[in-house]
């Protein structure tokens, strides 16, 4: 089905309460860098292992990841900021996209435990999806994610992710295996419901 | 203790670049081959860019996170593949890049008898918990040789590869330490 609901006026960056922005390297290191020192978030977000990253540590790696941007030319990033007053609330990003397949992985977060539970994770997910079909033309995203991050499984089930692989006791965290898994998501079924 | 790099059919080896440069160059001709490797598009590049990449790869030495392998066959010593683990050590899991390029022996053994070295050097020397690989739907053989290996099929990614005009789906598999165990049939490891 033909997407009719966007159109080149259509504002890629704006949502409801949030907007999708530019790295400031003034201020952002100093509010990620506290997000870092919060090991649930850092387990919720990624596999590597938990480590807290001083504000220098977080703009050296910003100063790589721009660099990445630039030569790999596969990755898209924006960091997420609260409309009222412009504050970083997280970040969104498509990586390691495959541009002969049109496949693309998704990551999202919200930094601060204050933050979430606000709708504000919905909203970033519906952005990005936008961006990755209607900006990028990808046939389809996926997202992985650890069996223990629930909050994360029920949102992309709501946004109509399929659950497509469990990859079996991929991790251990707090002395026990857990499964990783693997959700997608296709352009025709993301249209069908932007529609509905 | 086993033997850890000879199988029945091949054994392991480490291959100077100009001897890896030289036969890649040969083997990235078959686009056949390269469509089976990964989901990157197939593209041939120089024998010197090749040299110089095995090269950087000899001076930096031997990383803990990535294991490679080539094979060579028992019975002519001949160079036909290679195998490279890729690894987790934080989580012990070990993901598998296997080829064969010498099409002439595919079909024959040789790549099970490697994907055996392959998890009994994952499970046995490198401690892991896991194995991972990923294939496209496009390479049944495949599919059957992992299988008979022990491989579990996980999952499939819908419609993730673009080739030859259609869509195809990746397969995920997996194979944990207990089950590579099981198979070992309480013979030492």
């Amino acid at each position: 089905m033909e997407q009719t609901m966007f159109d080149i006026q259509t504002q890629l960056f704006e949502g409801r309460d949030i907007r999708f922005g530019s790295i400031d390297y003034e201020k952002d290191p100093q509010v990620e860098s506290r997000w870092t020192h919060d090991s649930d978030f850092v387990r919720l977000y990624d596999i590597e292992p938990a480590r807290p990253m001083s504000p220098a540590m977080v703009k050296k790696r910003y100063e790589k990841l721009e660099k990445e941007i630039e030569e790999a030319k596969n990755l898209f990033y924006f960091a997420i900021r609260a409309r009222e007053d412009d504050r970083l609330i997280g970040k969104a990003l498509i990586n390691r996209i495959e541009w002969s397949n049109g496949n693309g992985w998704i990551e999202l977060g919200i930094g601060s435990a204050d933050d979430r539970r606000k709708g504000y994770g919905a909203q970033a997910l519906q952005m990005l999806l936008r961006f990755a079909f209607a900006e990028l033309n990808l046939f389809r995203v996926t997202a992985r994610v650890p069996e223990y991050n629930e909050a994360a499984i029920a949102l992309l089930k709501k946004f109509g992710f399929t659950q497509e692989v469990r990859r079996r006791q991929a991790l251990e965290r707090d002395g026990r295996r857990w499964d990783l898994l693997v959700f997608g998501l296709l352009k025709d079924e993301w249209a069908n419901q932007a529609q509905a | 203790m086993r033997n850890l790099f000879r199988g029945e059919l091949v054994r392991l080896t480490a291959e100077d670049p100009e001897v890896s440069a030289k036969i890649e160059v040969h083997w990235q001709r078959d686009s056949e081959y390269r469509r089976f490797l990964d989901a990157e598009p197939a593209m041939v590049v120089s024998e010197k860019w090749l040299k110089d990449w095995f090269e950087k790869r000899t001076e930096e030495g031997f990383s803990p996170s990535r294991y490679v392998f080539s094979a060579r066959t028992l019975a002519e010593d001949k160079l036909i593949g290679f195998f490279s683990l890729w690894v987790d050590l934080v989580h012990r899991e070990a993901w598998v890049g296997i080829g064969i390029g010498e099409r002439e022996v595919w079909g024959k053994g040789y790549g099970t008898d490697m994907m055996k070295l392959c998890l009994q050097y994952a499970f046995s020397e490198l401690n892991m918990h896991r194995v991972s690989l990923g294939l496209m739907d496009y390479n049944p053989r495949a599919l059957r040789s992992y299988e008979k290996a022990g491989f579990r099929l996980e999952g499939r990614t819908r419609g993730d590869v673009q080739r030859a005009g259609r869509r195809h789906d990746s397969l995920w598999m997996g194979i944990l330490r207990e089950e590579w165990l099981a198979m070992q049939g309480g013979e030492k490891v």
